[in-house]
């Protein structure tokens, strides 16, 4: 493992946390009115739009699966398909997975589903950029001694801690502060992007600080 | 034979018993330690005021002491009619006027039905007022009517004694009406008995515990009311009206009944003005109010707004009543009623008269209310005195605040009657010096009395940590081969006496008295130390303190988060959401722990194709879909359980569920019938899954009686309870000429079911073994296995050693004739029944006790319970994926599967309908099987609505060693799992294929294989539990002592608290009964071993 490689991955994950920011500034001068907390919906749409674009230009830039074989175009349509339909699974499995934990069935389904969005464009889109629409490659990824590179490595915590946000997001909803973030989903939205972020940050951090002890398989 | 080792063996298995009695007894010490410092306790002076003995100095203006009749102050009124409307909300009473011309009025059943208060108010301005009345929670009957006679203020822990009354010490309104010689009539609530035994002249009582009976105190009241008033044989009238209080609680404010009720009550009141003489006042008050559901016993703005109505033919006021009816104390009725009559004001009233009510009369007002105030105060002034000097209750720097108050004031109303009078500003100012001198003696009462023994709740909160400790390091050390069994048993014991004999002593030398529950305390801690001693210092010498904390981080983590949510308000009021959510991860947690050990799938899926090279550690036993299967199940069945959910009174946006109310409230229909197919459907499921679960591991194949049992017995406690809930959702569908027949069947039916339950219990307990021994004494011995020794066994190592042997020669035995007659594959579960017999009988157990607790709850309760024992199913299963199994021992419970067990049961508790504040409990679970009552019994009916409270804390409890003995059951499956091909073939039958296997499961033989391990994970599983509900218990206290300022105590922490209490005590109880039944059926396979053996030597 070479140093100029977390490099690359922290200017990468910078670029990611650029992205998240300008959701935040950049649709104020086009919405009048716009606030994270108030107009929440648009600022989800915004955040998931900002934040898949991000991660398909650093896809395209850095190609990581560039070394398996070059394909034609039709399999690079069916894959591409086929990455649309693992997302938008990905958003169903999510939406379901938060009616089970309670949830409300009926009402706020808007919002619900776009939590699922938010969470699905934390964790399966850059899943989708890294190891394509290969559920194996996915579940080997999330077991104890699967990661093979320092990206699959920061997938891993960066996912890990998205999902931990949103976890602790919903912590908040029964207390009586009767603040406006305290409503669902927006407190587990803002934790599920809180959690990104530190995950983003703290990956590249952590990965500097085992480089010692990381060994991967293939390298 | 019976030697020593076997009863060695049996002493092990006692000193299990006694010890974890042992650390239940402690955490039971520590609780009842802080209870006593914690819960409000107020001492009853027994002081009496009497006409001879004026509160002070007296200073009436007028001389009037001479007058006849006269006491403190002369009387006003010579009779007085007092009616008492329980429950009978401030807005029930509340005239409903001031509609614009098109608005329509106001629909709400329970709205404007007094029209008679109204008119009086409209037409009669002096003669009438209607007060907002202020009560002090708790809001139940019995502290509102002491409050109401002796103008105190009950204390919290009197909440729960509402069952048992008790004549009232204090001094009070009826004693004075008593010693003053007038006739007192009493006609209504028999509450009034207990509390003033042989007080009244004439009593007409009632009984009020029945709250489903609507009209039997109310008819009886109205029967004699008018001639009792028209007789004139009486100085006081009092009648107790109950039915708006029950109909509140059978059918809610919001039901056309209400309207009813109160249009009744409407016409009582009515009726009493036209009776009414002109020398007697009409008071109308309600007790307390009700919630939006018709319960009470909190302090919600609801409970405590009650209505209070004064009429005098004679005016009384001196002006019209305001627009807004005034907002006073409950208890200034007392005062003032004292006063209004010529009596002395009880000794402990802390009330404040009612200053308008004196201002009629001759003289001039306001120095007639100064009087009467001065009186008050005096009055309040002489019992703060008296109640300093015999406590150190109240606080100085207060006390001695309002003494000054006091004395200013009276020596200002001293001043003013020495001057001219007239002069009505100085008179003001003295009105409310008094004003304010009162007002501040009842709020340091209010204060006070809620203060704690700061002492003994850090007493009893150390005690329980040190408990928690004790379990966490005797769970640690139970996994160890030395564990000192003998020892463990009878040093706590001595020292437990020594403790406690030495405290009584040094108590008994300085002539203090001995209170039992200090006293249990020294003896608990005379026992924890010696042995936190030496059980620290063994263990030290042996493993590093690191391993202190043996819960894995995850665990620990959810376990802290668990802790800390008692500690806020929002969580505890929220809990019922909050514990399926933590529940939900948790399994979440758990299967994705699976699934990064590589335990979920196959190792090529885990390996980097690349490489091929790595091999992960060991095969998966599961099947990924498996653990997921149950995970999602698990979650889709918490989810549903979350559909039954009952709210707090807190959050007023919630909607509890409708399903918790009972079929009968259901107007008929096919939802109704619908709904009673869907109960009985799902009682049926809940028995046919038992039973299959017992057939599939063959435990339903031997003539023996539990068998037969649970073959003919469950069905018919199933069509009894069918048969009750048709009865009683339809009883008033019926028709009449079966009416008789309905009522004896409501009685008779569910007792049936728990005799029912009860023999069950009884035959399982005597022949737990349930074995089929057709291939018993009678089989040719063609292999000798019994190879080490000839002769009886005469050892219990002996006979350790031979039970597995027997075990896989009766396996072989049928397996070869099994290979000559294939189509008698069934007879392999005579041996493998033994490998499910200690879950089988836990699981008998369980739907035995389930099925009486079902019947206490309502009819659709039946559903949570279906999904209950479905989702522990599941649970139990995918805790035992993560499990593995040691085989010679020693066994172990990991933490997971303790606390997830625990989490379970917190949530069933909500998600059958409860929520632990005392206006949700569910008192009608009293009245099932005793439909009229109970008659002056107490501990029946506490014990049906305790067993309806804690059914989930029961069941869950005396489930626990499930959790040690299903990995075990578990093992029969895994290898057919494994050796599944993915098409899956069509299995016909289960056993024969399993009979391919080089060796047969022993399961839950294994458990007897190391008896002494067994012992110690049963000892290991209990203390474990203990731990986990202890620190609950622990954080519970904690918070309540923290937050005792906090806003919310009366109303959240304390009565979580004592839920929880009494749910740790209901635990550890069904805890130490389900082991000892799992040691009951060890015994039992033990001596089934040894007829066995005996009967092949022969
Ligand atoms: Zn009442
Ligand atoms: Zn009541």
């Amino acid at each position: 493992m070479k140093e100029t490689d977390i490099k690359t991955l922290l200017y990468a994950h910078f670029l990611c946390i650029f992205s998240v920011i300008l959701s935040v500034l950049i649709p104020s001068f086009f919405v009048e009115n716009f606030s994270v907390l108030d107009t929440h919906l648009t600022w989800l749409c915004v955040c998931s739009l900002f934040v898949t674009a991000i991660n398909l230009v650093l896809y395209l830039v850095s190609k990581p699966n560039a070394s398996s074989k070059r394909s034609s175009l039709s399999h690079k349509v069916t894959r591409f398909l086929k990455c649309c339909i693992y997302f938008l699974v990905s958003c169903f499995i999510f939406h379901v997975i938060f009616v089970l934990y309670g949830a409300p069935l009926i009402e706020l389904v808007l919002e619900t589903f776009l939590f699922a969005v938010i969470l699905s464009t934390f964790t399966t889109v850059p899943c989708l950029c890294l190891l394509g629409p290969n559920l194996k490659a996915w579940l080997r990824v999330f077991s104890k001694n699967g990661v093979t590179s320092i990206w699959e490595n920061s997938l891993q915590i960066t996912t890990i801690s998205s999902f931990l946000g949103a976890w602790l997001g919903a912590f908040p909803i029964p207390l009586d502060w009767e603040r406006p973030w305290q409503v669902w989903p927006i407190s587990c939205t803002l934790g599920a992007t809180f959690g990104y972020v530190a995950g983003l940050v703290i990956s590249p951090l952590w990965i500097y600080w085992n480089r010692k002890q990381l060994t991967y398989k293939n390298n | 034979v019976t030697d020593s080792f076997s009863c060695l063996t049996r002493m092990r298995k006692v000193s299990v018993l006694l010890f974890l009695a042992w650390v239940c007894f402690l955490f039971y010490a520590g609780i009842t330690l802080f209870t006593s410092g914690f819960l409000l306790t107020r001492l009853e002076l027994t002081n009496y005021s009497s006409c001879q003995e004026p509160p002070g100095p007296v200073f009436l203006p007028w001389g009037s002491q001479g007058k006849p009749g006269a006491c403190w102050m002369p009387s006003r009124f010579s009779r007085v009619v007092l009616t008492l409307i329980d429950a009978l909300r401030f807005d029930f009473a509340q005239p409903q006027h001031s509609h614009m011309p098109g608005e329509p009025p106001a629909s709400l059943p329970f709205l404007g039905k007094l029209g008679s208060l109204q008119r009086l108010l409209e037409t009669r301005p002096h003669h009438t007022r209607l007060y907002r009345s202020k009560v002090d929670p708790p809001t139940t009957t019995m502290q509102r009517l002491k409050a109401l006679t002796t103008g105190s203020l009950p204390t919290f822990i009197d909440a729960g004694s509402n069952f048992a009354s008790h004549a009232i010490l204090e001094d009070n309104l009826i004693k004075q009406l008593n010693s003053a010689g007038r006739r007192i009539v009493f006609m209504g609530d028999d509450t009034w008995k207990d509390l003033f035994p042989g007080a009244f002249s004439k009593a007409f009582f009632f009984s009020s515990f029945n709250v489903k009976d609507l009209h039997t105190v109310d008819s009886g009241i109205l029967e004699h009311l008018y001639p009792t008033m028209d007789s004139g044989e009486w100085d006081v009238l009092i009648a107790h009206f109950l039915g708006v209080d029950h109909c509140g609680h059978k059918h809610g404010p919001h039901h056309p009944e209400m309207a009813k009720k109160l249009s009744q009550m409407d016409q009582v009141i009515q009726g009493l003005v036209e009776h009414l003489e002109n020398d007697t006042l009409l008071v109308v008050a309600g007790d307390h109010g009700m919630t939006m559901n018709g319960d009470h016993g909190g302090d919600s703005e609801l409970e405590v707004s009650a209505a209070l109505f004064l009429y005098s033919p004679t005016a009384l006021f001196p002006g019209a009543p305001p627009e807004e009816p005034e907002v006073i104390p409950q208890v200034s009725l007392v005062p003032t009623l004292a006063l209004l009559l010529g009596l002395p004001i009880p000794f402990g009233n802390i009330g404040e008269v009612m200053a308008e009510v004196f201002s009629g009369g001759k003289d001039s007002s306001a120095l007639a209310q100064a009087s009467a105030l001065h009186l008050n105060a005096q009055q309040v002034s002489r019992f703060l005195h008296t109640y300093a000097a015999a406590t150190q209750d109240l606080e100085v720097k207060e006390l001695h605040r309002l003494q000054n108050l006091f004395s200013k004031a009276s020596a200002d109303y001293q001043r003013l009657l020495q001057s001219p009078p007239g002069t009505e500003a100085a008179l003001q100012t003295v009105i409310t010096e008094l004003q304010q001198f009162l007002r501040g003696a009842r709020a340091m009462c209010i204060e006070s009395w809620a203060r704690f023994s700061l002492v003994r709740m850090a007493g009893g909160a150390a005690l329980l940590a040190a408990t928690c400790f004790l379990c966490l390091l005797a769970s640690q050390w139970a996994a160890s081969p030395a564990f000192p069994f003998h020892s463990l048993l009878l040093t706590p014991v001595v020292w437990a006496i020594v403790g406690a004999s030495l405290y009584a002593g040094l108590l008994t030398m300085t002539r203090l008295q001995v209170e039992l529950v200090v006293l249990e305390a020294a003896a608990a801690v005379g026992s924890l130390l010696p042995f936190l001693w030496k059980a620290w210092g063994s263990w030290r010498s042996k493993r590093p303190l690191a391993a202190l904390l043996p819960i894995p981080k995850p665990v620990l983590l959810l376990l802290l988060i668990r802790l800390a949510t008692f500690f806020s308000d929002s969580f505890v009021v929220a809990e019922a959401r909050a514990t399926p959510f933590l529940l939900g991860s948790f399994i979440l947690l758990l299967v994705v722990q699976l699934h990064w050990e590589g335990q979920l799938l196959a190792p090529k899926l885990l390996t980097v194709p690349r490489l091929g090279s790595s091999t992960p550690t060991g095969p998966p036993r599961h099947s990924g879909a498996y653990a997921l299967r149950l995970g999602i199940g698990l979650l889709l069945c918490t989810r549903l359980a979350g559909l039954f959910h009952r709210c707090p009174e807190e959050t007023p946006a919630c909607h509890s569920s409708p399903w918790l109310s009972p079929l009968a409230s259901m107007v008929g229909g096919p939802a109704k019938n619908l709904w009673y197919g869907a109960c009985v459907g799902a009682l049926v499921a809940l028995l046919v899954a038992v039973r299959l679960w017992l057939r599939h591991y063959g435990n339903l194949k031997s003539p023996e009686p539990p068998v037969l049992f649970v073959r003919w017995g469950l069905p018919l406690m199933v069509l009894g309870t069918a048969a009750y809930w048709a009865l009683v959702s339809g009883a008033d569908e019926a028709p009449p000429r079966l009416r008789a027949l309905v009522a004896g069947a409501s009685v008779v039916l569910p007792r049936a079911v728990v005799g029912l339950a009860a023999a069950g219990l009884m035959l399982l307990l005597w022949k737990p073994v349930t074995v089929l021994v057709k291939a018993g004494a009678g089989t040719p011995r063609t292999r000798t296995i019994l190879t080490p020794f000839s002769g009886p066994p005469t050892s219990q190592a002996d006979l350790d050693y031979v039970v597995p042997q027997i075990y896989r020669h009766m396996q072989e035995e049928f397996r070869g004739r099994l290979e000559r007659t294939r189509s008698q594959g069934p007879l392999t579960v005579a041996a493998c029944q033994l490998g499910s017999v200690y879950s089988a009988a836990v699981v008998t157990v369980l739907t035995l006790l389930a099925f009486p607790l079902l019947l206490l709850h309502v009819e659709r309760i039946s559903l949570a319970f279906l999904l209950l024992f479905l989702q522990s199913f599941l649970l139990l299963h995918l805790l035992a994926a993560g499990m593995p199994i040691t085989t010679p021992g020693p066994f172990t419970v990991p933490w997971q599967a303790v606390s997830a067990w625990a989490l379970m049961a917190t949530q069933t508790f909500y998600s059958t309908g409860h929520q632990p504040v005392f206006p949700a409990i569910h008192w009608h679970a009293a009245f099932v099987g005793f439909p009229e009552g109970h008659g002056s019994s107490t501990w029946l009916p506490a014990l049906l609505v305790g067993a309806n409270t804690f059914a989930s804390h029961l069941l869950f409890a005396v489930g626990c060693p499930l959790l040690l003995l299903w990995p075990f059951l578990c093992e029969s499956q895994r290898p057919r799992k494994r050796r599944q091909p993915p098409g899956s073939e069509a299995e016909a039958r289960v056993w024969p294929e399993e009979e391919e296997e080089e060796e047969e499961p022993l399961m839950e033989m294994r458990l007897r294989d190391a008896p002494h391990h067994f012992n110690a994970a049963l000892l290991q599983l209990g203390l474990k539990y203990l731990f986990v509900l202890g620190v609950q218990i622990l954080a519970c206290a904690l918070a309540a002592s923290i937050l005792r300022r906090h806003l919310m105590v009366w109303k959240v922490f304390a009565p979580k608290f004592i839920f929880e209490a009494i749910g740790f005590i209901v635990s550890s109880v069904g805890l130490l009964l389900g082991i000892a039944l799992v040691m009951r059926v060890d015994g039992a396979v033990s001596s089934w071993f040894k007829k066995l053996v005996l009967a092949q030597q022969r």
